[in-house]
């Protein structure tokens, strides 16, 4: 699945259960489609329009990563 | 419909204070309000408390008649309203259409929150249950997170610069520093807050409201009997609550809240005036882009002009238009629960002409705008002189 970044933000203060991985991006994602998703970002730091592809799911949480 | 007053108002400061609990901040607020209204807790025909999280972050539930009964005020419907930030407008909202409606005179609303006894990353996973837990907050996303994702996309779309959010900053600290009740009276330089630690990129700590311990309350009655009670009365000309969709990712257009203007759309007919007439606010500015946002929402500027507005001075108090003279949540502090109940305290401070250091110049016609999650709740209440 394929989408463009429509915004996104590196998370430095982060919920309890996520503050090992701190910081981290996430990215609301423009699906092919017209759908949107919330997704985390795997790799490079990715900036608004830049085409991502799914990368994988894990524990029900999409990462992409930049295509 | 009848008209509608607030006829006595009462706050605790904003702050963190590890000696009080829920309860003891909210009766001292009570307190304060019987006091300014010169009324007792037997007048009272129903009590509507705002809070956000009291059962996350005290363990404490069934607060309403909990807080009442401290309170003195046993025998009458008393209940909790919540709707994420905008508890404490909600709790007003309710309890504004009940006696607008006739079905009580004399009604006690307060807001209460209790934050501090936590650690921040606790706090940030409490305040984040207001967005859609399914989605958003799965994939790691805060408040200041999805703030920061709004930011992004303004600065994208309509050239909103960092400089225009800090500006924000500086004048809601230079504002607070006159507020004896705000949480944080310290003024801020532009290179401060540019210079902030980062909690979201784009946002620092210096764009982000504070985690505060607090309460307010107010006494409503129709405005006939207003003159029962000490207090100058405050006319509530309208007032509007609107919802939306949960999930910042649902939304089309995410550099606009339109459950804001939509509320100040009803609330602006109600009160049978435009954006135009408003002489001095108090917004919801949780983070500085949230401010830049609501001024374009409400009408004070055209879309996409928040950040040069904002940054042009106007919105100072001796601006055209003041907007947050109290400090706002960034410098007054954002006890969730009460915040909304506290708007209506600095909004009716103002036309009362008693805010001090503060005070506004044009003073008869005030708003105030409370916001829940990413847009999901709003309450917009424009107030008057009588």
């Amino acid at each position: 699945m394929n989408g463009i970044v429509y915004t996104e933000t590196v998370v430095h203060s982060a919920p309890e259960r996520y503050a090992l991985e701190a910081p981290y991006q996430i990215a609301i994602i423009l699906l092919e489609g017209g759908r949107r998703l919330t997704a985390r970002i795997a790799g490079d730091r990715v900036a608004i329009g830049d085409r991502v592809t799914l990368a994988e799911d894990r524990d029900g949480v999409a990462y992409y990563r930049k295509a | 419909m009848r008209p509608v007053a607030v006829v006595g108002m009462g706050k605790t400061p904003f702050g963190a204070f590890p000696d009080q609990d829920l309860r003891s901040l909210s009766v001292e607020a009570i307190t304060r309000c019987f006091r300014d209204a010169q009324a007792s807790p037997g007048q009272v025909e129903a009590f509507y408390l705002g809070n956000f999280a009291g059962p996350s972050f005290a363990g404490q539930n069934h607060l309403a008649p909990y807080i009442a009964a401290a309170a003195g005020i046993t025998g009458v419907p008393a209940t909790r309203f919540e709707a994420a930030c905008a508890s404490g407008a909600s709790a007003f909202f309710h309890a504004f259409s009940a006696v607008a409606a006739g079905m009580y005179d004399v009604v006690l609303v307060a807001g209460v929150e209790k934050m501090t006894s936590q650690p921040t990353p606790v706090v940030t996973e409490i305040l984040a249950s207001a967005g859609d837990l399914s989605g958003e907050i799965r994939a790691g996303a805060t408040f200041p997170a999805l703030f920061a994702m709004i930011a992004r996309r303004h600065m994208h779309e309509h050239g909103t610069t960092r400089e225009h959010l800090a500006a924000v900053a500086v004048k809601n600290h230079a504002n607070g520093a006159k507020n004896p009740g705000a949480h944080l009276r310290k003024v801020i330089t532009l290179e401060q807050a540019l210079a902030g630690k980062p909690v979201a990129e784009p946002l620092t700590v210096y764009d982000c409201s504070l985690i505060s311990d607090g309460a307010a309350a107010v006494l409503i009655a129709p405005l006939e009997r207003a003159e029962e009670f000490y207090a100058r009365p405050v006319v509530i000309r309208g007032i509007a609550q609107t919802s939306d969709r949960v999930a910042l990712d649902e939304k089309d257009d995410i550099t606009t809240f339109p459950a804001v203007r939509r509320a100040a759309e009803k609330a602006y007919r109600m009160a049978g005036i435009g954006p135009r007439d408003i002489e001095f606010a108090e917004v919801h500015d949780c983070f500085t882009i949230a401010e830049i946002v609501a001024v374009e929402d409400l009408g004070f500027c055209t879309k996409g002009e928040g950040g040069p507005y904002s940054a042009s001075g106007c919105t100072a108090i001796a601006g055209e238009l003041p907007v947050n003279a109290s400090g706002g949540l960034k410098s007054k502090g954002h006890p969730v629960g009460a915040t909304g109940v506290a708007q209506i305290c600095d909004v009716a401070l103002q036309i009362r002409g008693e805010a001090g250091e503060r005070q506004v110049a044009r003073r008869s016609l005030g708003l105030a705008q409370n916001l829940g999650g990413s847009g999901a709740s709003c309450v917009v209440t424009v107030l008057s002189a009588a």
